[in-house]
């Protein structure tokens, strides 16, 4: 014990002494961490990218990105003497030749999935609770650009073992590149090199996917934490906790355990899922030829809805003074999902825009108290959910005996109709339980509990709550709309009288609420 | 509104797990998280054991996961236990035994305090002032001239990446005359060799010896079709092109550049497995269904003086998805 303290007391001063670190350590190490599972989902993002860092490492010691033309010699009998490119062939040995390489590789392609899942599932999470606000906006946009650049490096990840299926999916990509107005055959003969697929596409992928990207997500992943960490991070509502302070666990040594378990935990878990469940068997696919295909070719889960909505637009094309316009990809394939990222990037913006709430929020939302945001989240998420189902409507038609043109129809009928409709429900859902909260707070939780009075009428016993729970459940703030007006106070049109119309629209939208129990009603509950 | 209608009652009380109180408890716990570290310590012999011990051929039969190699799954699973206990163990450790008191820290406002933000606004005042940066425009203009220029270094290197594509795109190695043959196999095609309902994939007769790259297959695949000729719904132009029932289509996608792989011979449409575009065989493969804005072009064939399949003229579109300079009249 003493010989321990000793070592580490020596350490620390000889730390000290040369940076001045102590002070700082000391500081962090009683850095408060506010407990709850919804903020484990940030930390599976950044494990996933860690295990991934890991696993390509080692995969990068036998993989060869080259598209060199091979014959196959390894040890897997079906490909035997078939050509193929270097970077298929190295993949293949990797498989079935470097002992725990398939394992690693499973690895690597599950914690892909689990990193974009988690990073959707994080997002969700700051978006639905209003973690986004002033002032954490900025680790909002980085956030974005991690969630975009996440399936970049996802897609170019795949593309990597050169086999039919990444292949085609590279064909898709050139495809898109190619319908760009102006520059679009330029951009793809750039990019490979001359015509599709070429010989230079795998190498230059390969530095982008183990060196450019992952250097710029170590980048915004630091930036990202130490934003967090500088502002502290956000906390539920609940007693004891206010927008001036922040509860939790100290770094030293409860988080600190905690986090680093988890780290272990999430690593056991991919690690499990390399070991049973197969993933991209890439043997099966063969090497890659433009002229091949295999049915139910299908993009990992996070370009899925990318593909449906590629694959329910209508034929559309303009050929006009000797251009083709190829509106069938250009909407699907960059314009929506253009317009959908910077949507997403901007909402802190468009929210406090809207509310005219300019203050520090460190508290979070209960997503029923703000419907109008929790109804705009479902209705987003209900879009990519559509054009999910479209993206797999050959699986869904083959699996349960479905047709694929009724599949297709129903998506692109219901990508405008069924959004709306989810933002209606959700809001008024939002509003009902808003509802519930109040009767609560009224007249208590029902207990379930029947009594018969004396003259024979039956009452259920309700029970007060608890002044926590109560606490709870009447602490959020209502804003009113705000009121901007459209002309001066001579009738004359104020030159923004339509933005503020606008603004004040939805504005009133997003202050639809019902009202809080006042403390004057509830003194009066008591006095029953 | 910010008026709160109940007070708040405060952080709830502490509550003392029992390992906080009962010895015996707390040494329950200690031996519950050395258990979790001791069996990490057998996943990781395990997977050494996987390592060394069991073959790397060897096959193994699970039910629900069906046949396996059993030298990776033994290697992912040993890994799986020591990385996963490990961690249970650390996360039961903070559970059960260290302290569990929640801790408040105040926060302060993110804005600096008023003086800070003057004082720093007066620095950089201040420095600039002394670089004469507000004064000395023919300098602030010549940098701002050159810092945009130097950008176009690094763009004008990329001009290297890849040729132009000059007509490239709308050229194929289809010629007339040239023999198609069937792929693989390199074998020229009679008409007989096709069976009403058959289809064929084929590829222009290369000169021996000469290689065939996957940018030509990527350009020149061709899928054969064979129906009964009155079966065809087509204008004379289109019907010439066509030989004994025998028509050409391109096989790479007018939407998107996938193979057209997927021929249905009861109702003679070719489907696109990529987004499900449906083109109809007896209507010079017009578009039913899904994406695709044009046909699959067609290649006019006939046969040669021994009797086998050959192009009589070549594509007279380009092949594959669209791009702005397309002649798509």
């Amino acid at each position: 014990m003493s010989v321990g303290k000793k070592a580490v007391g020596s350490v620390a001063n000889y730390m000290d002494e040369r940076v001045g670190a102590a002070k700082w350590m000391k500081k962090t190490l009683n850095k408060v961490f506010p407990d709850h599972w919804s903020f484990m989902l940030g930390e599976i993002v950044m494990y996933s990218f860690v295990i991934l860092l890991l696993t390509g490492t080692f995969l990068t010691f036998w993989y060869d990105p080259s598209m060199r033309i091979v014959e196959y010699e390894g040890s897997y009998e079906p490909l035997k003497g078939i050509e193929m490119s270097a970077a298929y062939a190295s993949s293949l040995e990797i498989s079935f030749d470097v002992r725990g390489g398939l394992l690693m590789r499973q690895i690597h392609h599950w914690a892909a999935l689990l990193f974009l899942a988690a990073m959707v599932a994080h997002l969700l999470r700051v978006f639905f609770t209003g973690a986004f606000r002033k002032p954490r906006e900025l680790n909002w946009i980085i956030g974005v650009g991690l969630l975009t650049l996440g399936i970049v490096e996802g897609f170019l990840g795949y593309s990597l073992p050169d086999d039919l299926l990444s292949g085609t999916g590279v064909r898709i990509a050139e495809a898109i590149m190619q319908a760009i107005p102006v520059v679009g055959s330029y951009i793809s003969y750039f990019v490979f090199g001359g015509a599709f697929p070429g010989y230079i596409f795998i190498p230059r992928i390969y530095i982008v996917h183990v060196l450019l990207i992952p250097g710029i997500f170590l980048a915004l992943i630091t930036a990202h934490v130490m934003l967090v960490w500088y502002q502290k991070h956000t906390q539920y509502p609940g007693p004891g906790r206010t927008e001036k302070n922040v509860v939790g666990y100290p770094m030293l040594p409860v988080y600190a355990a905690k986090a680093g378990g988890f780290f272990f935990i999430v690593f056991g878990f991919t690690a499990f899922l390399g070991a049973v469940a197969q993933i991209n068997p890439i043997w099966v696919y063969g090497p890659y030829t433009p002229a091949q295909i295999g049915a139910g070719s299908q993009p990992d889960w996070y370009m899925g809805w990318l593909d449906g909505l590629v694959r329910m637009a209508p034929p559309l094309e303009t050929y006009i003074f000797g251009v083709t316009i190829s509106w069938n990809i250009l909407i699907p394939g960059l314009i929506i999902p253009g317009i959908l990222f910077t949507l997403m990037a901007l909402y802190p913006f468009i929210e406090s825009w809207i509310t005219g709430d300019k203050r520090e929020h460190h508290l979070l939302d209960r997503p029923r108290n703000n419907p109008n945001r929790t109804a705009i989240g479902a209705m987003s998420l209900t879009f990519v959910l559509v054009t999910l189902i479209n993206g797999g409507n050959d699986l869904l038609a083959t699996n349960f005996d479905l047709s694929i043109n009724q599949i297709m129809w129903f998506t692109r009928i219901g990508v405008f109709v069924l959004p709306p409709i989810a933002f209606v429900v959700t809001k008024r859902i939002c509003l009902a339980l808003q509802r519930h909260d109040r009767e609560m707070l009224l007249h208590g939780r029902e207990t379930g509990r029947l009594v018969m009075l004396p003259h024979g009428e039956f009452i259920e016993v309700h029970e007060p709550l608890s002044p926590e729970k109560a606490f709870l459940l009447s602490s959020h703030e209502q804003l009113p709309a705000l009121t901007a007006p459209e002309e001066d106070s001579r009738g004359v049109a104020l030159p923004r009288g339509l933005r503020n119309k606008l603004r004040a629209r939805w504005s009133s939208a997003n202050a639809e609420q019902i009202d809080k129990p006042t403390a004057d009603e509830l003194k009066e509950i008591e006095h029953h | 509104m910010s008026l709160q209608p109940i007070q708040d009652p405060g952080l709830p009380t502490h509550v003392h797990r029992r390992a906080d109180t009962d010895p015996i408890a707390a040494k329950r716990a200690e031996r519950q998280v050395a258990s979790l570290f001791l069996t990490s310590a057998l996943g990781t012999i395990l997977f050494i054991y996987a390592y060394v011990g069991i073959p790397r051929d060897q096959l193994l039969f699970l039910p629900v996961i069906g046949t396996t190699n059993a030298h990776e799954l033994f290697l992912g699973l040993g890994l799986a236990i020591s990385l996963f206990f490990i961690g249970m163990g650390a996360v039961h450790w903070a559970k059960t035994l260290m302290p569990n008191h929640e801790v408040i820290e105040i926060r302060k406002e993110q804005r600096s305090k008023e003086e800070d933000r003057q004082a720093l606004i007066q620095t950089v005042q201040e420095q600039g002032a002394t670089a004469g940066l507000g004064r000395r425009t023919l300098i602030k203009r010549t940098l701002g001239l050159s810092l945009g220029l130097v950008g176009i270094a690094p763009i004008l290197l990329l001009r290297d990446l890849g040729p132009l594509p000059g007509n490239d795109l709308n050229e194929t190695s289809w010629k007339a005359g040239t023999r198609l043959v069937t792929d693989p196999g390199d074998r020229p095609i009679r008409p007989s060799d096709l069976e009403v309902g058959a289809v064929a994939q084929v590829l222009p007769a290369i000169v021996p010896g000469s290689y065939r790259s996957l940018n030509d297959i990527a350009k020149d695949a061709l899928l054969l079709i064979r129906i009964r000729p009155e079966e065809f719904n087509l204008d004379a132009e289109r019907l010439s092109w066509t030989y004994q029932g025998i028509i050409a289509f391109s096989k790479i996608c007018s939407h998107m550049g996938c193979a057209v792989a997927l021929y249905e011979q009861t109702t003679k449409h070719l489907l696109c497995p990529c987004h499900q575009s449906t083109f109809d065989v007896t209507r010079a493969a017009k578009v039913i269904f899904g994406p695709s804005a044009r046909p699959l072009p067609q290649l006019p064939i006939t046969v040669d003086a021994e009797g086998y399949l050959i192009a009589k003229a070549p594509f007279n579109e380009a092949v594959g998805p669209s791009f702005w300079g397309r002649d798509s009249a």
